[in-house]
């Protein structure tokens, strides 16, 4: 039960601001040493989960594309690009870019999207060209909160469409812990459960796209 | 067989040019201190498997303190200015986005093709990391396109990469980092207490209320832990399993699927997790931006996958 005091830890370290890497890693050692593990043991189980996870980093690898062809102009060009095309606007673009998301992410191909891979080079480039375009002069809060937006409808697309395609870990993942809870479920079923919040997700999301566009251009106006 | 040790190898270098470069840098206002941390993130790519567990615990701990006590800061590094930048865009045209799309192209013919190329029996891409690899290897091959494209000075995708991986900063260990507290949680058996609190504490007569006890424990803790992967057990062990179907009879599948999109509302509104500190960093957002950006649609989808949840997994119209 001790070990339950490294929560509050975490709490209240992250709502007073200090460095979040403190307060993680101060959170983990009063959790484990309130919780009656041997600090030698603790600090090698940090370290052994640290080694173990290096695979998320690996998406840094893209960092030299990206800033080599930003260092050449790739987000002026994908701004030239949408504000050539009349019919959209940030919000309608970024419901594109939502459906895409969910529609490959549930199909199992979530390498075609992420934050570093397309929404730092593309995504938000694009979505900011066009209030640009659309909307005229920016200023900085505008910017700030489309970039913001780009990278919601990422992860927003990503969450609520992976979990429709069976082979990948969230499926496979529930599976396994009721089968540790001796209940056996077929994966399919599983994925198909998964479909009637895809699609709340994505008609509420969609519709907050389109009050985005209004509060957009509301705030342009005045 | 090409193990993901290789694309770590890569990693290991990329951060070790970094470090390198800090330490080149005369007007670097950090210089040795933020050249040790990437060197140091460097080592843990590099030599990260013999450096043995506690070694490991070390290096995370000089990371965290350096990261965490203002000892990283951006250098300075140069970069093309506006004017510069349309120039090469004007000539370059649609052509520049090519290396951009190569890498998810390749991450994803890599993650078909390799399960499926074998030698003598034996698969040439170690079966579990295919996807690491492959991403690895569609960087190699867009960057070698963007140099070819670009002709750029020959240090500048190196400095390129500086400048942005200055400017994630100390967030960029942070997703490790919560992994590994993560495994010190459960370690240290927080899940298992917070089950107990759970099981014992909460209302569970109702169906309704051990429902909606599930979903919205499921999204609060999912906030704490950063990982709705971490959360799950914990909930369906407490509540799912026993009482929801063992009690109610509810669908399994319906509460495991549903269960799990209540954490990812979680994920979406938390601090802790990585969704939302890498595009934070990489965008040059300040805190809590993206998860603004997320919270009203995460309350929506919260509320109505707990309703829906109460209406399809006890439904008795349907098999």
């Amino acid at each position: 039960m001790m070990s339950l005091l490294g929560v509050p830890v975490l709490l209240i370290g992250l709502l007073a601001r200090f460095n979040p890497l403190l307060v993680v890693t101060a959170a983990g050692l009063v959790a484990g040493l309130a919780g009656g593990v041997d600090p030698l043991t603790l600090l090698a189980a940090f370290g052994k989960a640290f080694n173990d996870s290096r695979y998320i980093s690996v998406a840094f690898l893209i960092l030299p594309v990206i800033g080599l062809l930003e260092r050449s102009g790739l987000q002026v060009q994908a701004r030239a690009v949408v504000s050539r095309l009349r019919a959209l606007t940030v919000g309608r673009f970024l419901v594109g870019y939502l459906a895409a998301r969910q529609v490959t992410a549930s199909l199992g191909l979530l390498s075609l999207g992420g934050h570093a891979a397309m929404v730092r080079p593309l995504i938000a480039p694009m979505a900011e060209g066009l209030a640009d375009s659309r909307l005229g002069p920016t200023n900085a809060a505008r910017r700030l909160l489309v970039r913001a937006h780009a990278a919601a409808v990422d992860n927003i697309g990503a969450f609520f469409g992976e979990d429709i395609f069976v082979a990948l870990g969230s499926v496979l993942l529930i599976q396994a812990v009721l089968q540790q809870n001796r209940i056996t479920v077929d994966p399919l079923r599983v994925a198909f459960w998964a479909i009637p919040t895809a699609l709340v997700a994505f008609v509420v999301h969609a519709l907050r796209l389109l009050v985005l566009d209004r509060t957009l251009s509301r705030r342009a106006v005045n | 067989m090409i193990r993901v040790g290789a694309a770590y190898a890569v990693a290991g270098l990329l951060f070790g040019a970094i470090a390198l470069l800090s330490a080149a840098d005369r007007g670097h206002p950090r210089r040795w201190l933020s050249s040790t941390f990437w060197g140091l993130f460097s080592a843990s790519f590099l030599i990260g498997d013999v450096l043995g567990d506690l070694g490991n615990g070390a290096l995370v701990l000089a990371l965290v303190l350096i990261g965490g006590c203002g000892g990283l800061r951006a250098g300075r590094s140069s970069t093309t200015g506006v004017a510069e930048r349309e120039a090469i865009a004007a000539r370059l045209g649609p052509r520049l986005f090519l290396p951009v799309l190569i890498v998810p192209l390749t991450a994803l013919a890599g993650s078909l093709a390799f399960k499926a190329i074998t030698i003598a029996g034996r698969p040439v891409v170690e079966p579990a990391q295919v996807t690491v690899i492959s991403l690895t290897l569609g960087v190699i091959l867009a960057l070698l396109a963007a140099v070819i494209l670009v002709k750029p000075p020959l240090a500048a995708p190196l400095q390129e990469a500086r400048r942005l991986m200055d400017s994630v900063g100390w967030s960029a260990i942070l997703p490790q980092l919560l992994a590994a507290l993560g495994a010190v949680f459960a370690l240290a058996g927080v899940g298992r207490a917070v089950g107990g609190l759970v099981g014992h504490w909460l209302p569970m007569d109702s169906r309704i209320a051990a429902v909606a006890a599930y979903g919205l424990g499921m999204a609060l803790f999912t906030m704490i832990m950063g990982n709705a992967f971490a959360a799950f057990p914990v909930m369906v062990a407490a509540i799912g399993a026993p009482i929801l179907v063992g009690r109610f009879g509810g669908d399994a599948a319906v509460i495991g699927a549903m269960g799990m999109l209540c954490g990812y509302c979680g994920t979406l509104m938390t601090p802790m997790a990585s969704h939302n500190i890498v595009p934070t960093a990489l965008l040059g957002l300040p805190p809590g931006a993206v998860i603004r950006a997320q919270v009203p649609t995460a309350i929506l989808v919260l509320l109505a996958t707990v309703t829906l949840m109460c209406l399809l997994a006890f439904r008795t119209w349907a098999a």
